[in-house]
């Protein structure tokens, strides 16, 4: 048996037509649908924070009710996302309702939680837990900012629960991106939880996929023929024994090949012997990529060992506040132009008694995208300004966020842009990365049919 | 960065690459286009050589690792995003230009 596992989204915000057009153009068995990066949640925190009904990933419910025909006519097809956020009761129920309007209210969805520690940090810490800095090791008792979330990066094992409860759509919180792929592996082949190499290889197959495009020719520097507008979204096809291929549907746009592959597969990684999922402590230096026909890239021996006995822990904090303003600038000394009406809204500021924190100038065109290191052109006829600072007080980033505009009538001449309106001030959240015992963070699974869950949408779970 | 010398290879036309972001730190994965190319990888774009050439960012420390199986090295890039995702000021929060930027790095002897 082959399973195949496509891959529809890599991020909050990402093509919004790209999980129809996979199920549509090829036959799978999952659909998985990966919303959340590293700060995602936090964000998502703040909106729970102003409506408890919400704090999950609302795109889902588009992308869902854009897959309701691929539902009703693919009996075989399942989801499984981590789109539940900060809420993914909510989320259940949102989704239910989606389901339940296209008489689909008998599909069974599952919920797991229990990767949100933020209402126990304190029971964690008095018992021994002092979720220490990953790279500083200093205590979390240390920081003294607010936490705005910490969740615990889960595995695969809640979602094979889900699916081994009947659920067809599998909705998460935190989990390990790997592991939205790992679950469907473990839940049809059956492996046992140490079986190594073959748990190797269903992660790489899920961090191969994970970001969806970017396996298939999307953030490629070959960029030209690829076709990137129609480019089709990753399929990884699991055998039983752990064979492994990586493809995309016939006719789309992109490519897979060797290097698409293996940028991928050292994407976001730190030691390659050590990729560490919940699940398994992969070696990616074992692995073998071989192109096997026109976008089909075979993916073979990957290896593995157990996991640590801690899972990984993301914590947010709030840490000021930041505003970034942008101008474009036209002239022949158009770097030398751009750099005064910086100065010029800093001494602005230090007259109105604002001196900030924390300030950033770039000239976007003269090769300060990867400062000191991209080519200068001081030269460059015209470039993007762009000013962006950092403080613990808001209404000093707001003073900043009031003195863009007025450059255009106080300012040198050949400025514009304007018109994109003040720039927004938004809340900072600083990363606090930190692992916890896994044995401390047990799992909870719920399975029961959308049209239920969508009745329960009022009802908030801590 | 290095000034072009006569045996100089430019990294782009041997490799390519990707970059990405861990909190605060960048890492980017560089490939061989072949396994020739990849020996003069891993002969030539040494730790001291990428940390010099991402200095500017205030890099802390460069770690490299070998996947000679997928002719690939990766580097590991502390403390290079200025603040990561969340705090750090510049256009480029998460170090997506940074594979692309290694690419115009030049190999010498």
């Amino acid at each position: 048996m082959t399973l195949r596992i496509g891959n529809g989204a890599g991020f909050l915000g990402d093509w919004i037509d790209a999980p129809r057009r996979l199920v549509e153009s090829s036959r799978l068995e999952y659909l998985t649908l990966e919303y959340l990066a590293e700060l995602t949640l936090s964000i998502l925190a703040r909106v729970r924070e102003k409506d408890p009904s919400r704090g999950y990933a609302a795109d889902f419910l588009d992308v869902l009710a854009s897959l309701t025909p691929a539902l009703l006519s693919q009996p075989q097809l399942r989801i499984v996302t981590n789109a539940g956020g900060m809420n993914s009761a909510a989320c259940a129920a949102a989704a239910g309702k989606v389901l339940a309007d296209a008489g689909l209210g008998n599909v069974a969805i599952g919920v797991v939680s229990g990767d949100d520690l933020l209402g126990r940090l304190d029971k964690f810490q008095q018992s021994g837990h002092d979720f220490a800095h990953f790279d500083s090791g200093e205590p979390l008792s240390s920081l003294g900012k607010p936490i705005v979330s910490a969740n615990a990066y889960l595995g695969a094992r809640p979602i094979v629960e889900a699916l081994a409860g009947g659920a067809r759509i599998v909705i998460t919180g935190r989990v390990a991106d790997a592991s939205l792929a790992v679950g469907p592996a473990m839940h049809e082949f059956g492996w046992r939880w140490n079986d190594w190499p073959r748990l190797a290889q269903a992660s790489v197959a899920g961090h191969l996929i994970e970001c969806g495009a970017q396996v298939t020719g999307g953030y490629s520097n070959t960029w030209r023929d690829l076709d990137l507008a129609s480019v089709g979204y990753p399929i990884a096809e699991l055998e039983s024994d752990g064979g492994l291929t990586i493809t995309k549907a016939d006719g789309s746009g992109g490519r897979v090949d060797r290097r698409t592959v293996c940028e991928q597969l050292v994407y976001e990684i730190g030691d390659p012997r050590h990729y560490l999922t919940p699940d398994v402590d992969v070696d990616f230096t074992t692995v073998e990529v071989e192109k096997t026909a026109p976008n089909r890239v075979s993916v073979r021996g990957a290896t593995g060992q157990a996991p640590p006995d801690t899972l990984k822990v993301s914590i947010a904090y709030r840490d000021g506040f930041m505003a970034s303003g942008q101008l474009l600038v036209v002239g022949r000394d158009a770097v030398e132009r751009a750099r005064a009406c910086a100065a010029i809204v800093f001494a602005r500021l230090r007259a109105a008694g604002v001196e900030l924190e924390a300030t950033n100038v770039e000239c976007l065109g003269a090769g300060d995208g990867v400062p000191g290191v991209s080519a200068a052109n001081e030269d460059a006829p015209e470039v993007m300004l762009r000013i962006a600072v950092r403080d613990s007080r808001r209404e000093a980033v707001e003073r900043f966020a009031r003195e863009i505009a007025p450059l255009i009538t106080s300012g040198p001449a050949g400025l514009a842009g304007y018109a994109a309106g003040r720039p927004e001030v938004r809340p900072v959240f600083a990363y606090w990365p930190s692992r916890v015992a896994r044995d401390a963070t047990p799992t909870q699974v719920e399975v029961k049919p959308a049209g239920d869950w969508a009745n329960s949408g009022s009802v908030r779970r801590i | 960065m290095s000034s072009k010398a006569k045996n100089s290879i430019r990294l782009g036309d041997i490799a390519h690459a990707r970059s990405g972001d861990k909190g605060n730190h960048a890492n980017i994965g560089v490939v061989a286009n072949s396994a020739a190319d990849y020996a003069v990888l891993a002969s030539r774009l040494t730790v001291e050589r990428v940390a010099a050439f991402f200095a500017p960012l205030g890099v802390s420390r460069v770690e490299r690792f070998e996947l000679p199986r997928i002719a690939a090295l990766n580097f590991m890039l502390y403390d290079a995003l200025a603040g990561g995702a969340s705090r750090s000021l510049r256009i480029d929060t998460q170090g997506k230009l940074l594979g692309t930027a290694m690419l115009e790095l030049e190999l010498d002897d």
